[in-house]
């Protein structure tokens, strides 16, 4: 069986500063898999360029049997690849319900997408009661929550999501997390960027540490959770 | 003449003129921040364009209603080759530049394009006529308007209108939406943002050129130089609006253009202030009241901003 995106040996980078300095992983239909990492390790360039808003300077992006770096960003999202951004960028003037017909924009089945969004309210009830609210007066969890709605609007058959836990209250940041297992229960394919080390390996399938650009330790959620060097580094035990 | 219904009613007409050309100023900046000075010579072009239709391509003696929609069509032929050329050749190049760079870049295709005009059309070096509609003024109770402006008083609200629906109702205006909200994530969403750079300078050339038919018809005459003055009121009225908004735009050039005439027509009533009625302190005013905006509410009258929260 082929992996559903398989990246090799990916080089980014701004300028002359490497970001991604060759990594290397796959991610198979319906599984979980973690990019973890502290600040500055490139997972947010990894995905950013996955998604076609940056250029790599080399190496190869496989999704779906298919090489990306010949699609510009805006071709990518029908390809099934769609990306929750880090920061969420939701659009804020817009309702939440605009907000969600966007992560649709390439669709046309309309019956399909007035489908889609009344699941969006079933699996985020808060946006449901505010589908007519401008997008930019949700707290920062409603409008991760959007931002996630939003991407799924795409029927991904990868969804990336960057940091989704972000700058949110701990509450807040179980409810994202519980979700983000729902949706894996479904069998949805996510590919999960986190600085929350503990929330992403007890999710994810595969995990892969990232430093300054490299990829320094790679295996499954719970080999991760448990790897004593994962623990020290990450998840703040001595 | 000097009745407060005659003048409403000619600063309504002036400030549609001015809010159609607005339209194409505040539509540029609102998806790529750019000022295109450029745009009010976009508008002069376009006037260029309905002359060539009627003087070189249509047989002597057409009648005005047979060739009013063949002038308007060779204007927004005109202004939308010469706006989307400039999109393509001038401002692409300098997506990524600092933002001076694209704004000096508009201020030379200004005046390369004045010059252009200058000293490639035919005769163009003096003012030329622009055909007009054969037919008195209409009055409609103690409110009398020009033949010339009643283009002006149909196109105006039609512009209106199918601008706002394309921008409202269609895919296409969503994702303009989008783009200028969040140009990479809209981009996340399949929207081809290039594409809606091109769109929006050919929507904005559009409206100038509907808007540089009026003025020719308003006038009776045009020449290298509409574009510049013009421009600026343009520019005025879509800062006025609030730049970025669309509605902004042609509200900011009904107010603008009824304070200009307004002030034209009553500010000589003020003691003191005899010599600063006249026609030709009009554009003092403008520019006034541009001073003033940018004092006092410099977002514009209808510029919001909901909170974006971190």
């Amino acid at each position: 069986m082929t992996a559903l995106l398989e990246v090799e040996d990916l080089r980014v980078a701004y300028g002359k500063i490497e970001a991604v300095k060759g990594i290397s992983f796959k991610v198979d239909a319906g599984e979980v898999v973690t990019l973890i990492g502290t600040n500055g390790a490139g997972k947010t360039t990894t995905l950013r360029t996955l998604s076609g808003l940056l250029k790599p300077v080399g190496g190869q992006i496989k999704f779906n049997g298919k090489s990306l770096k010949k699609f510009p960003a805006h071709q990518i999202v029908s390809l099934g690849l769609a990306h929750s951004p880090e920061g969420r960028h939701i659009f804020p003037r817009m309702t939440i319900e605009d907000n969600l017909r966007l992560g649709a924009f390439l669709r046309s089945d309309k019956p399909g997408i007035e489908q889609d969004i009344q699941r969006a309210y079933d699996l985020f009830p808060i946006l449901g009661e505010r589908r007519k609210q401008a997008a930019g007066t949700l707290s920062g969890g409603e409008q991760q929550m959007l931002a996630m709605g939003r991407a799924l609007m795409s029927q991904p058959k990868l969804l990336m999501l960057d940091e989704p836990s972000m700058g949110l209250s701990p509450i807040m940041m179980q409810k994202i997390m519980a979700t983000i297992a729902q949706l894996k229960s479904q069998g949805t394919t996510i590919l999960l960027v986190e600085q929350n080390a503990q929330a992403a390996l007890s999710l994810a399938d595969h995990g892969h540490v990232m430093e300054v650009g490299t990829i320094v330790l790679s295996g499954t959620g719970q080999d991760l959770l448990h790897d004593e060097s994962v623990r020290k580094a990450y998840l703040g035990e001595d | 003449m000097n009745a407060l219904p005659q003048q409403l009613v000619n600063g309504l007409l002036l400030g549609s003129m001015y809010g159609l050309v607005a339209i194409g100023y505040t539509m540029v900046y609102g998806i790529v921040q750019l000022i295109n000075f450029a745009h009010g010579e976009i508008f002069m072009t376009g006037a260029f364009g309905a002359l060539t239709v009627y003087v070189y391509i249509l047989p002597n003696g057409t009648s005005m209603w047979v060739a009013l929609p063949l002038m308007l069509i060779g204007a927004i032929l005109v202004a939308v080759l010469v706006a989307v050329g400039a999109e393509r050749f001038a401002y692409r190049p300098l997506r990524n530049a600092p933002r001076l760079a694209p704004l000096i870049t508009a201020i030379g295709l200004s005046l390369a394009l004045q010059q252009a005009v200058w000293a490639w059309y035919p005769d163009a070096k003096s003012a030329r006529t622009f055909p007009q509609i054969s037919g008195g003024p209409f009055h409609i109770g103690s409110v009398t308007i020009q033949t010339g402006d009643i283009f002006l008083l149909v196109a105006a609200p039609i512009s209106m209108a199918v601008l706002g629906y394309f921008v409202m109702k269609t895919r296409t205006g969503r994702g303009m939406q989008a783009t200028a909200q969040d140009p990479d994530t809209a981009k996340l969403m399949g929207v081809n943002t290039d594409r809606i750079i091109v769109i929006a300078f050919a929507l904005g050339a559009t409206f100038a050129a509907v808007g540089a038919v009026a003025y020719g018809l308003k006038y009776g005459q045009i020449d290298f130089r509409i574009g510049f003055i013009l421009g600026l009121k343009a520019f005025t009225a879509a800062v006025l609006g609030g730049i970025g908004n669309i509605y902004g735009a042609m509200i900011g050039g009904v107010v603008l253009g009824i304070a200009e005439t307004l002030a034209t027509a009553y500010i000589s009533n003020i003691p003191g202030m005899g010599k600063f009625g006249s026609q030709s302190w009009a554009d003092v005013w403008a520019f006034v009241l541009l001073i003033l905006v940018l004092l006092f509410r410099p977002q514009g009258l209808l510029g919001e901003r909901v909170a974006d929260r971190a």
